[in-house]
């Protein structure tokens, strides 16, 4: 199996090639990738976060002030329109991803 | 009278909903979630489990279904409409309640008996309910804590749209009553024009006195009776 990867990278591009990344994502597969992070308001309690929080105190880690556990989640998109992709979103979030009721969220596209 | 009860893939209270009407003399049906027409139902029963796998949070998915489209148009005409656990959780995700469900104060899933105190009679949930009356009624939820913002708080408060808040057997609203650290200790609430409620314990599955508890009647029970008394009106 090695022997084959040898051949292979031979004349393909490694996982860290820099020629790899422009060619394959940007020329060939035109995508975006959203990065949406939902936490819960400070408001809200957050058993879970309190709960992390003292285990890492009891770990000895010092000088934690909160830890709020929330969800992060990841979206592939097609395309390359920003813009457009940022409005979807954030209405998606708005109705689904996230509940204002409870939750805020942070929105990145790349 | 004719019940609709929902069903979500992994809905897990739909029978006993059913069950429970049927018991107490009226007619219950399963409606599957993809349906767009409710029938001819006199009532909608959001039963209680873990639609959609809880996945994303509570109801988050489920209040998506194209049932929940004819469900709220059927609360925007009047028709009652009542969500049991998980029902209670979609109500509030779709808005069609105030306020969410989030974990409980202690992380654990509580599976046990607790006592609701009824704040409010004039509802079509709560109007047989013997005035002065302690509920004893099962509960079983991991997300049963209320929440809401102070300004809807205050809104519930006014309105009287808190019916049903955690007490101890005499009807003391104290801390270690509260199974799940909701807010004010609210195990259930209605919407302003109080003909959609939801409440996080399970009234169907304490209506048989065989099975060691038969409170939960006063609830399904006062449904029936508003729904006859509409009845019995429009016929008039």
């Amino acid at each position: 199996m090695a022997q084959v990867t040898g051949k292979f990278n031979l004349y393909w591009p490694g996982r860290n090639c820099s020629l790899r990344r422009p060619l394959f994502s940007k020329i060939l597969f035109e995508c975006m990738k959203a990065k949406i992070i939902v936490t819960p308001k400070k408001a809200v309690v957050d058993p879970q976060g309190k709960t992390v929080q003292s285990a890492l105190e009891h770990m000895g880690y010092r000088g934690i002030k909160a830890v709020h556990v929330g969800k992060y989640l990841e979206v592939e998109l097609d395309g390359s329109d920003k813009e457009a992709a940022r409005k979807a979103l954030d209405e998606a979030c708005h109705k689904f991803l996230s509940n204002p009721v409870i939750e805020d969220y942070k929105l990145e596209i790349e | 009278m004719k019940f609709a009860v929902l069903q979500f893939p992994a809905s897990n209270c739909d029978q006993d909903s059913v069950h429970a009407f049927r018991t107490l003399g009226h007619s219950a049906r399963l409606l599957w979630h993809k349906e767009t027409s409710l029938g001819d139902a006199d009532a909608v029963i959001i039963p209680g489990g873990f639609s959609y796998g809880d996945y994303l949070r509570t109801g988050a998915i489920a209040r998506f279904s194209p049932v929940m489209q004819a469900v709220q148009k059927f609360a925007d005409n009047g028709g009652l409409v009542l969500g049991i656990c998980n029902g209670f959780q979609i109500l509030c995700e779709a808005g069609m309640l105030p306020g969410a469900l989030v974990r409980n104060r202690d992380l654990q899933f509580h599976c046990e008996q607790v006592f609701i105190k009824t704040n409010h009679f004039d509802t079509a949930f709560t109007n047989k309910i013997p005035r002065d009356k302690i509920l004893k009624v099962p509960i079983a939820h991991g997300e049963g804590c209320y929440f809401a913002d102070e300004a809807t708080l205050e809104k519930l408060k006014t309105n009287n749209q808190i019916l049903w808040q955690y007490c101890d057997a005499k009807g003391n609203l104290t801390p270690t009553a509260n199974p799940n650290g909701s807010l004010n200790n609210i195990a259930g609430v209605c919407n302003e024009r109080r003909n959609v409620a939801g409440l996080m314990p399970h009234p169907e599955r304490a209506c048989e006195s065989i099975l060691g508890n038969d409170d939960g009647k006063w609830i399904l029970g006062s449904l029936i009776a508003a729904l006859e008394e509409k009845r019995t009106a429009k016929a008039a």
